[in-house]
């Protein structure tokens, strides 16, 4: 049995190099989906919004926001295909972007 | 071709340098994103789906050797070694860092290029026929005008926050191949009663959410007044283009919500109001300007090419592409070679930065240094002489460029959609990709005939599917890709919108679909009538018959 | 607010008076064209100096009666990302306007050059930026292709300067 936990996850992309982005509870940002927090209720989301908003006034990152995502098995994976295809890549360029560099999470071979 | 003189130069240099101070004080965080976002946007600076994207102008659409080659210099040093070719005759650059982007502007200067106003709310690169200064058909090169708007239009103090993005397109030949009445303002040369050179100036076409033809404002400019003519359409249109609803700030919706009479009143009555203009040096400029358009210095060739028809005969894959993706030339013993950016399966528009190369180096010895994009992301040499034209597809075909489907189905222009776009509601390249693997069979297209199968990710339609043969548009219905089709679009000088023939149909359904719609016109059609033609002939009926009957 | 006037913050002599409020003595005093309009035969002998505020809907026309009595004209840059102001104001400047052109609202250095091109002389700025911020801002480009510009001193028109002879523009003032 597979448990699925439905959550949200907050991204940017960061200013200097424009690259797409996870945040973690602790205020860290990744380019790895893993790497970040699901956010399971309203207040855990809360408080990414607030560490994001710090992060923005800093020009670490911008275009900050909440996507849905769930966790299966310990993995996080976007619910939308947009967000997928962040933290993938292009899909029709497997050999570009987060899955060509081992960034992609747990998600990335098996579809977009 | 243009060559910058010390002022452009000058311009260019001063425009990087400045851009680099801003990209510099958002950086360090005295600009915020909000302040910033506009500037970088009118120097070409997208933040897409997975980084900046960096738009380059290619002007009307023209490039020499050096300047592909520098293209290919860029995408190798600062992106992934590649980059796409645009519907609107620009390039753009996938995976570029902000910290890099002035030095990346720095070496467009360097060969004379830019990526000034290929965004933002202000008047865009101007696009024209691929195939000015050696299409048969043509009146007048458009070019030098293509060259004059772009002065004039640049870093433009008055008109760089209009309500939104602006568009012009021109046509020196009557069979128009630049799209110019589904541009916010397209401009015609054609010759008035008295023999005399003019330009019709059309007003208000455009794709996007609502797709509309563009109306004649004048029907006859004369050329000096192009500037002070346009600078009255503008200010109109700044001044009272709507401001409130994005989606209606388009020139076009002013020119709708007017009416053309009205419209055009007002921008007579803003005309007339400052005749004392005077356009000595406008006129004195363009002439300036059009001597380095000149035509290159041809041979006299005579209109036989027996190496050419040798090479057709011993080579029939040879001679497949010469009938298809070669153009008549102006002048004899030369032809126009198109080169197709749609391999099968590829990806409609990229080029890698060692096909940049090849085909600069192919520019350089066999096409006067000079290379052409193509709005339907194509790449055209424009003066080959037909004795070349068996070494030039050779060197092409190693290189993967040698498609021979210029024109045809395997053609598909798609814009890049959710692969890389953020506005994207549905990718569009891998159904090209899915497409033009159906149709991989070469007969088969030919057999087809001419067709422009066109696809955008978005409602904002930078795939022109609205005037596609076949336009395809993907959409999000509840987190799932779907494609809604429409018929019978053009952007020719016979310019119409598509007309939806019902509901979308799921990405693995596509393919299909077309099959079903080429078949229902491979049923109907009359001898020696094209698709557009035979569905123009009977409308979207039988289509809509054979793709909804079976289900 | 700072005015900036001439590469410099300087003070602002003038005062916008509401629509209700008495007209003083004298003084420099900025009006709506709705009260230009309303009390004109009272304002035309005022003794002072006369401005005006238009918003960014008001027509250039609208200011024929009056414009040879108005010292300053008032533009607003609501966002600065809504342009109409700049058309106006080359529309006043076209028609011989002379007087002081003031942008004020989302004024930012990096449109005061296109600003000053059109015609404003005047700007009513933030203080989130340094002087020096707007000095330079304001001079980075030393060409423009556009004629009929307000230049500054480093600035020149390409196209009049490759085809000296014909300038029909020459004698336009130049903006600080
Ligand atoms: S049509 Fe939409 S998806 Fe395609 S490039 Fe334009 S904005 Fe992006």
């Amino acid at each position: 049995m597979s448990t699925i936990e439905k959550g949200q996850v907050m991204t940017a992309n960061r200013l200097g190099d424009g690259l797409v982005v996870f945040l973690n509870r602790a205020g860290n940002w990744s380019e790895k989906i893993d790497e970040a927090t699901l956010a399971l209720e309203p207040q855990a989301a809360a408080a990414l919004e607030a560490l994001a908003a710090q992060d923005v006034k800093a020009n670490y990152v911008t275009g900050t926001y909440l996507f849905d995502a769930e966790r299966v098995d310990g993995r996080i994976k976007a619910s939308h295909i947009r967000e997928r295809i962040r933290t993938l890549g292009p899909t029709i360029r497997v050999d570009l972007g987060k899955q060509a560099e081992g960034k992609a999470g747990a998600f990335a071979a098996e579809e977009a | 071709m243009y060559r910058y003189d010390e002022f452009d130069a000058k311009f260019v240099n001063e425009r990087t340098a400045q851009f680099r101070d801003q990209a510099n004080r958002r950086l360090k965080g005295e600009l915020t994103e909000d302040e910033f976002r506009p500037l970088r946007l009118m120097n070409g600076l997208y933040l897409q789906l997975h980084a900046y994207m960096l738009r380059v102008a290619i002007p009307y659409g023209t490039l020499s050797g050096a300047q592909m080659r520098q293209l290919a210099y860029i995408a190798e040093k600062w992106d992934k070694g590649y980059g796409h070719f645009t519907t609107r005759q620009n390039i753009q650059y996938n995976w570029i860092k902000l910290e890099d982007a002035a030095d990346i502007l720095q070496a467009l200067a360097d060969v004379e290029m830019h990526a000034i106003q290929t965004s933002g709310n202000c008047i865009r690169n101007v696009t024209t026929d691929h195939w000015a200064g050696a299409a048969v058909d043509e009146l007048a090169d458009p070019r030098p005008v293509g060259e004059l708007i772009r002065q004039w239009s640049s870093l433009h103090p008055e008109f760089s926050y209009l309500p939104r993005k602006f568009k012009f397109a021109i046509t020196g030949a009557p069979h128009d191949r630049a799209a110019v009445k589904v541009h916010d303002i397209g401009l015609r040369l054609h010759k008035n009663a008295a023999g005399d050179l003019g330009w019709e100036v059309l007003v208000g076409g455009g794709q996007g959410r609502t797709p509309l033809v563009a109306v004649t404002v004048r029907e006859f400019l004369p050329q000096n007044e192009l500037v002070a003519y346009l600078e009255a359409i503008m200010r109109v249109y700044n001044l009272y283009g709507r401001r409130d609803n994005k989606y209606k700030a388009r020139i076009k919706i002013l020119v709708h919500e007017l009416g053309a009479e009205k419209f055009r009143a007002e921008v007579e009555a803003e005309y007339a109001k400052h005749p004392a203009q005077q356009t000595q040096v406008e006129e004195a400029e363009l002439a300036r300007i059009a001597k380095y358009f000149a035509l290159p210095s041809f041979e006299k060739l005579s209109r036989f090419a027996p190496h050419f028809e040798d090479a057709k005969l011993s080579t029939p894959e040879f001679a497949r592409w010469a009938r298809n993706n070669l153009a008549a030339h102006q002048v004899d013993g030369y032809t126009i070679v198109n080169i197709s950016l749609k391999p099968e399966g590829g990806i409609p528009g990229d080029a890698s930065a060692e096909q940049m190369r090849v085909m600069a180096r192919l520019a350089e010895r066999y096409s006067h240094n000079e290379l052409r994009v193509s709005h339907a992301q194509n790449i055209v040499l424009p003066h080959v002489r037909l004795e070349d034209a068996f070494e030039v597809w050779k060197a092409l075909k190693e290189a993967d460029l040698a498609t021979a489907n210029y024109g045809l189905a395997g053609d598909i222009i798609a814009c890049p959609g959710l692969d890389y776009c953020s506005l994207a509601t549905a990718r569009s390249i891998p159904v090209a990709q899915a497409i033009s693997r159906k149709f991989a069979d070469l007969d088969k297209q030919q057999d087809y005939g001419p067709l422009k199968i066109n696809i955008s990710g978005c409602i904002n339609a930078c795939g022109h599917h609205h005037v596609g043969h076949i336009g395809i548009l993907g959409l999000d219905k509840k987190g799932e890709e779907y494609y809604q089709i429409t018929l019978g679009g053009s952007s020719s000088e016979h310019a119409s919108i598509g007309t939806i023939l019902g509901p979308g149909f799921a990405a693995d359904e596509v393919p299909d679909a077309i099959e079903t719609i080429l078949n229902t016109y491979v049923k109907l059609r009359h001898s020696g009538e094209d698709f557009l033609s035979a569905y123009r002939r009977v409308g979207p009926k039988p289509f809509k018959e054979a793709l909804y009957a079976a289900a | 607010m700072p005015l900036l006037k001439n590469d410099a913050f300087v003070n602002d002599a003038w005062v916008s008076l509401a629509d209700d409020a008495e007209v003083p003595e004298n003084g420099s005093i900025i009006v709506s064209l709705a009260r230009l309009e309303r009390d004109w035969d009272q304002l035309v002998s005022f003794t002072g100096l006369l401005g005006v505020r238009l918003t960014n809907t008001d027509k250039v026309e609208a200011l024929e009666s009056y414009i040879s009595q108005i010292t300053l004209v008032v533009l607003p840059f609501p966002a600065f990302a809504d342009g109409r102001s700049y058309s106006i104001a080359r529309g006043l400047r076209l028609d011989g306007y002379r007087g002081e052109l003031r942008a004020e609202g989302n004024v930012l250095p990096d449109q005061l050059q296109y600003m000053r091109q059109v015609g404003f002389d005047s700007f009513a700025v933030s203080d989130r930026f340094p002087l020096q911020v707007w000095q330079s801002a304001g001079k980075q480009m030393s060409l423009a292709y556009q004629r009929g510009l307000f230049r500054a001193a480093n600035e020149a028109e390409v196209w009049s300067a490759r085809h000296r002879g014909f300038e029909p523009w020459e004698e336009q003032p130049h903006a600080g």
